[in-house]
């Protein structure tokens, strides 16, 4: 019993001690998780400054920060300008990345179907529900598709990626718009939900001729099968750290009020059609301004030393042009008792 | 002169051990009194804005704010509805080997086994659901349900081996070991006299069983029925991995479906809306009803069935 006592004592202890050791508390996206933590572990090591990312999802994030339980919060779907300024808010972009719509066929290589933005919509609408529909097959001449019923899969968590995928069907298709609209969770006309990014991998393994749409490192991580979209420009592109780069390079950030940037159907020849931005929000007049000044060293470390670690892991990073922008706007909207918090 | 000090501090005593017990026993219904009121004071948003149609409506639509609870309250009751058909007869016919037939070494480690059952914790029972049984029931057992039963309606659809049948037979394996060794301790506390009694007037195995052991326990049996119940109404990650986490209604158990604790799982953090979270809040005070309710119906049947039970 004593024993018990003592290792239950010590590890209280351990807990205690750890929670006092970090700094910086920050909630929110799942998706940027492993980048984040990979990341704060990597600063911890070089600066001795701790923080705590804990992915409880972008709306959790949003909430959480508005009451101000976290120094920093993280959304996959940007505020808009008006949501920013009734809270307070400030945000900016800090990793990149792209949905892909992944496919369970027997005999059907990765990149092998080739999709358009009408088709992937009138999937996930259901009204095309065979894979042999005469619609794929004639883009497909190549490819034998097989006389399967399609199933879709798609998240039954609420999600960024669901808001960006819906994002990019909403903006292709008007039916969508008019039957499901977008949002982190939708009313799906069709499919099976399963939850979180594991989940929908798990589904599409699983079921024959499912297609469902996820998160590339997921992807590429389950060795699943992407298919090839048409973008904006229509090319046929396969998704990669380039073509969503591409995407992002291509947007026009300085113009954008509240940096509402989404990077779905974006112009260009090699852009990924269903990328996205995951956004820092912050307060943009922090009550403890010297939490807030760790956290913005540790983006803007990140920002120009975390580039490499975030391609490592599967992550497209801010483009160098793009985090002056959001640097200056630090230095030019974040303020604290009046002054400027960060100066470049 | 001592011994009225002791008399004195032992009153004292009993009065400080008395109040404590009180305010434990009282407190369990404050709690409770305040988990509705909290639960009814968030989700007054939600019951202002849709009313009763909250109940009947099946549209759950976060992008344009509708929402209607009539899917993911169907799911619940069904999937526990088709687990306790599947888990009653398995579970009493455990209790009734352990009991009346098995051999003496064989006893000790079923009902160890069986309670091991209960001990695991749900999200592996959701996780082994999802990668093993899914699976298995889609390969093997969905195509043969779909084939032979496919022409009554409820059996046709597509053999995912995610939906609201495997939900139901998920449900069914994790409250078996509770259904099964509450029955068996009632079972055991039937007095042998009255087994005997039966054995002596020449009745078989059998008779004893039906006309002296299940009489006498009715009681009990249905408390642990209610036991598996109350657990498969609340189930929450097991359900969430294999019923599909679709809003449609259908009429096939093959389909994917939702239940109101797989609903709040899967949304709950994503909720930022506040009629969209309110509604949450009310998809939870229902299942506090729904609990209630059978709860209610629960001390109704035993009270009505144990005045025939004690007297045979």
């Amino acid at each position: 019993m004593k024993k018990v006592l003592l290792a239950v004592t010590l590890i209280l202890l351990m807990a205690g001690g750890s929670f006092a050791d970090t700094l910086i508390n920050g909630a929110g996206a799942t998706f940027p998780y492993p980048l984040y933590s990979k990341w704060a572990y990597e600063y911890a090591k070089k600066t001795g400054l701790k923080l705590n990312y804990q992915s409880i999802g972008s709306g959790g994030g949003i909430r959480q920060i508005k009451e101000k339980t976290v120094d920093f919060g993280a959304s996959d779907a940007p505020l808009t300008a008006k949501e920013l300024s009734e809270a307070g808010l400030f945000q900016f972009p800090m990793t990149i990345g792209g949905v892909v719509p992944v496919v369970n066929l027997k005999g059907i290589s990765p990149g092998q179907i080739k999709l358009t933005p009408d088709l992937l919509a009138d999937i996930f609408l259901g009204k095309i529900n065979k894979w042999n529909d005469k619609r794929i097959t004639e883009l497909n001449a190549g490819a034998a598709m097989p006389d399967d019923k399609i199933t879709v899969v798609h998240r039954s968590d609420g999600s960024g990626t669901t808001w960006i995928f819906t994002n990019y069907l909403d903006k292709v298709s008007k039916d969508w718009h008019d039957k499901a609209g977008f949002g982190t969770a939708v009313k799906w006309p069709a499919g099976v939900g399963g939850k979180g990014n594991e989940g929908v991998a798990a589904y599409v393994k699983r079921i024959k001729g499912s297609i469902g749409y996820i998160e590339y490192a997921y992807a590429v991580q389950n060795k699943l099968t992407h298919t090839k979209l048409q973008n904006r420009d229509k090319a046929f592109v396969d998704p990669s750290i380039e073509s969503f780069g591409a995407a992002a390079a291509s947007a026009d950030w300085r113009n954008a009020p509240g940096f509402y940037v989404v990077l779905t159907d974006q112009p260009g020849k090699n852009s990924w059609p269903i990328s996205g931005a995951t956004f820092i929000i912050i307060h943009r007049q922090p009550e403890e301004c010297g939490k807030a000044k760790i956290v913005l060293g540790f983006f803007d470390w990140a920002y120009r030393d975390g580039a490499e670690m975030a391609k490592s892991l599967d992550y497209v990073p801010i483009p160098k042009n793009v985090s002056e922008i959001m640097e200056e706007a630090w230095a030019r909207e974040i303020k604290c008792k009046g002054q400027a918090l960060w100066k470049r | 002169m001592a011994l009225l000090e002791r008399h004195k501090a032992d009153k004292i005593g009993d009065a400080v051990f008395r109040g404590v017990s009180y305010f434990f026993a009282i407190s369990v219904v404050v709690l409770m009194l305040f988990i509705f009121a909290v639960l009814f004071k968030e989700s007054l948003p939600a019951i202002k804005k849709f009313g009763l149609k909250f109940l009947v409506s099946s549209s759950w639509d976060p992008v344009r704010l509708e929402f209607g609870a009539l899917p993911s309250v169907y799911g619940t009751i069904v999937s526990s509805i088709i687990a306790i058909v599947i888990a009653v007869p398995i579970s009493l016919g455990i209790a009734i080997f352990l009991t009346e037939m098995a051999p003496k070494g064989f006893k000790g480690p079923i009902g160890t086994a069986i309670e091991l059952l209960a001990s695991i914790p749900s999200i592996i029972y959701g996780m082994w659901g999802l990668f093993v049984f899914a699976p298995f029931l889609s390969d093997h057992v969905e195509p043969w349900i779909i084939e032979y039963l496919g022409f009554i309606p409820i059996f046709n659809g597509a053999p995912l081996g995610i939906g609201m049948l495997p939900a139901g037979f998920i449900l069914a394996i994790m409250i078996i070991p509770f259904i099964s060794s509450v029955s068996r301790d009632v079972f055991q506390m039937v007095p042998p006299m009255l087994k005997e009694s039966g054995y002596g007037v020449g009745a078989t195995k059998w008779e004893v069983i039906r006309k002296v052991v299940i009489p006498y326990t009715r009681s009990g049996i249905i408390g642990a029925v209610i036991l598996g119940l109350g657990r498969a109404l609340g189930e929450t990650m097991a359900v969430t991995f294999v019923i599909g986490n679709s809003h449609e209604i259908s009429h096939a158990l093959l389909d994917p479906a939702t239940s109101i604790s797989a609903t709040l799982a899967n949304e709950f953090t994503e909720a930022v809306d506040p009629l969209y979270l309110s509604s949450l809040v009310a998809l939870g005070l229902i299942l506090f009803v729904i609990t209630f309710i059978v709860l209610v119906l629960a001390k109704f049947l035993i009270g009505g069935f144990s005045y025939k039970g004690g007297n045979l």
